[in-house]
């Protein structure tokens, strides 16, 4: 185009100028205002103004009473400051929430994302490996079974789990009543599991249970657990940045994720572990399906040549598979914690928190706070923290994946 | 591709393995699917088969007639929920595809700022601005004597509260499958004389239609599963959904229950939506991950 108009004469235009000129740039701006406005102004009135007035009311006591200004009983809200915040903080809110502890809430809410997400993703991308095996019988057939948990909507898959984990009948404790009783009844025979009663051992309260089912008695306090973190990952970069042999920032992070897990467990409830096994269904199969849509577009011939230059599947998977499925991964996986931590409706399902607050992540508690407790100030400032969490999650996330680039290019 | 013949040991090997997940993967599906054909209309079944002696469809029949205590049938809950969910599909698509397009074709003065508020918003979950919501919400009061309103106690409240998080997803969404149309057939068009609305009309909006089939079932399959928010906001049995009747038949008061009844409710909520996500799923699935490549 250029070179064509370049060689033609062309008649000098009258520049416009002053408003004309604007009006005549401004033409695609104002366009793209225009397309703006529909979806700013809806947002404007449901969903930025509430956010405003959201931080105006984390600084209230806004109660049950300032809800209806025609009631007798109304109560104009009161400005207290930071009041509900240190509230929370320091575990006041406790007096009026039962067993509110934000740092074990915390706590449990990042232990809850951080041991499903790369269960997910490890699980989803073994098995797309799996699938993508060439000469496989039956792959459609187990594709198309393996989509299913992700196809059916979380509430559902929940609920039918709250089922299945049900202390009297439920399918779980069948299955592991007739796959157990067995091997006690043998035991019984020889001297073994003499105080196993088999009318009531496989009668577990999942979601009801307090007692941690390992080491029962064991109470880690919570400030350990943290310091502990920071030390592992402290001596974990300086292992890195020593080139000491194998610490790649993967394995690090799979040691220092073990380790905490580990440590953390002593405490987790049984109905966390009935709530992962569960999440686990549900969540790998998305990760299969990116983690296939990415194998599937690496050409064959890579693996061809590996394997004639003498690469082992074993580093196949490492060298090749790895490093070319992760820019589809790494994105999935993002959307992955993201979803995890804010799981709303299949933990409210499932555990709704329990047992004493156990199990509960932030969104739920959120949702207490209005619904049960009523105390709008309140739910106010702990949903203006909520934000400032998932604003660090976010980029704690965005910056692991960039740190981790070099790695595996 | 050529497929290589696997060795017959691996081929048994790996057999087995996916036979298992397959396994793992239908064990919750097989024990609802029997236990919704369940004749006995009992509480808790104490056994378990996996076709239940005499199965029949009487489940469906009972749940369709009246799923909870509450005296409203199936077909209205379904209907409630129907509501609620194409209304949000419809709003926010056919709100979201103007910005999308604004963000994904125009440089403007403050489009860094707006799309960060944008992802902002998308990045908190809808619960999160749940107090002030309810608070507002309420406040809207009409009292007419005998027609007495409130949009926080009514679908129409619930559904603005789910659009307002509904719609910077479907932005986001839209403007991430836009990005994709080649900008070739614009130009051409913008050589013609077009200007951008006729652009964007006659030829962004047609080669857009799947992508806002796809964005729009997310947008209802958000509203058909939706339960925070009528759970809270709803108390009038008459605009009660299927989601909230679902959750009654597990919380906390559902001991006597019949475990078919409420087999047959979940399979009845869950069919619909799981057959659409499946033909559509190629589709969603490039869309979810979409954003954060585009990014």
């Amino acid at each position: 185009m250029a070179t064509i108009s370049g060689n033609l004469p062309r008649p000098a235009p009258q520049a416009p100028t002053g408003f004309r000129l604007w009006w005549q740039r401004t033409t695609n701006a104002r366009a793209a205002y225009l397309y703006l406005i529909p979806a700013f102004a809806m947002m404007a009135i449901i969903t930025f103004y509430p956010m405003g007035y959201q931080v105006w009311m984390s600084f209230t006591d806004y109660g049950v009473r300032s809800l209806n200004p025609n009631s007798k009983t109304y109560q104009a809200p009161n400005v207290v400051g930071v009041q509900n915040y240190a509230d929370i903080f320091k575990g006041d809110l406790a007096k009026k929430v039962q067993n509110f502890d934000f740092w074990k809430l915390l706590t449990f809410n990042l232990v809850w994302t951080f041991t499903n997400v790369p269960v997910h993703v490890v699980l989803g991308v073994l098995i797309a490996v799996l699938l993508n095996t060439p000469g496989l019988w039956l792959k459609k057939a187990y594709r198309a079974i393996y989509i299913l948990p992700m196809v059916i909507p979380t509430l559902v898959v929940a609920t039918v789990w709250k089922n299945l984990f049900d202390p009297q009948n439920g399918g779980i404790n069948k299955l592991l009543a007739s796959a157990f009783t067995p091997l006690i009844q043998a035991g019984q025979g020889v001297g073994l599991f003499q105080d196993v009663n088999l009318d009531t051992v496989f009668r577990i309260r999942w979601f009801d249970q307090i007692d941690a089912p390992f080491f029962a008695d064991a109470q880690l306090p919570l400030v350990s657990f943290w310091i502990l973190v920071v030390m592992a990952v402290g001596v974990g970069l300086a292992l890195i940045k020593l080139r000491v042999p194998y610490a790649t920032p993967l394995n690090i992070g799979l040691g220092v994720l073990v380790l905490g897990y580990g440590v953390i467990a002593l405490e987790m409830p049984l109905s966390y572990y009935a709530m992962l096994i569960a999440n686990i269904w549900l969540g790998w199969p998305f990760m299969t399906i990116v983690a296939t849509g990415a194998l599937q577009s690496i050409p064959s011939d890579l693996f061809e040549a590996a394997a004639i230059d003498g690469a082992s599947p074993r580093q196949q998977f490492l060298s090749i598979t790895v490093p070319l499925i992760r820019p589809a991964i790494v994105p999935a996986a993002m959307l992955g914690i993201i979803t995890t931590f804010n799981l709303f409706n299949f933990v409210y399902m499932m555990s709704a928190g329990g047992p004493i607050r156990k199990t509960e992540i932030m969104v739920t508690t959120a949702y207490s706070l209005v619904r049960g407790n009523q105390l709008y100030g309140m739910a106010a400032a702990f949903c203006v923290i909520i934000f400032f969490v998932l604003l660090g999650l976010t980029l704690l996330t965005n910056s692991i994946t960039r740190g981790t680039e070099r790695y595996d290019v | 591709m050529s497929e290589k013949r696997l060795p017959l040991s691996q081929q048994i090997i790996l057999q087995l393995l996916n036979a298992f997940i397959a396994f793992t993967v239908l064990v919750p599906i097989m024990w609802v699917v029997s236990l919704s054909l369940d004749p006995r209309d009992l509480s808790r079944p104490p056994d378990f088969r996996l076709i239940p002696p005499g199965a029949s469809l009487d489940a469906y029949r009972r749940v369709l007639d009246k799923p909870t205590n509450n005296p409203v049938t199936f077909t209205e809950l379904a209907l409630n929920q129907f509501k609620l969910a194409g209304g949000v599909a419809l709003f926010s698509v056919a709100i979201g595809v103007f910005a999308a397009y604004a963000f994904s074709r125009f440089e403007f003065a403050g489009r860094k700022i707006l799309m960060l508020g944008m992802i902002m918003v998308l990045m908190l979950p809808g619960i999160a601005t749940i107090a002030p919501l309810f608070v507002m919400l309420n406040s809207v009061n009409i009292n007419l004597g005998e027609i007495q309103f409130n949009l926080r106690n009514s679908l129409g409240g619930v559904g603005l509260a789910m659009v307002s998080g509904a719609l910077p997803f479907s932005v986001w969404n839209l403007k991430g499958y836009l990005d994709t149309i080649p900008r070739e057939l614009e130009e051409a068009a913008r050589i013609d004389g077009a200007g951008p609305n006729q652009t964007f009309f006659l030829i962004i909006l047609p080669l857009a239609v799947p992508s806002l089939a796809v964005v729009g079932f997310l947008g209802f399959l958000g509203g058909w599963t939706e339960f925070a928010l009528s759970w809270m906001f709803l108390t009038n049995p008459k605009d009660f959904t299927l989601a909230m009747s679902l959750y009654n038949m597990v919380g906390q008061y559902s001991a006597d229950t019949p475990w078919s009844a409420f087999s047959a409710m979940a399979l009845m909520v869950a069919t619909p939506v799981a057959l659409v996500y499946l033909a559509l799923q190629k589709y969603i699935v490039g869309g979810l991950t979409l954003g954060g490549v585009k990014s």
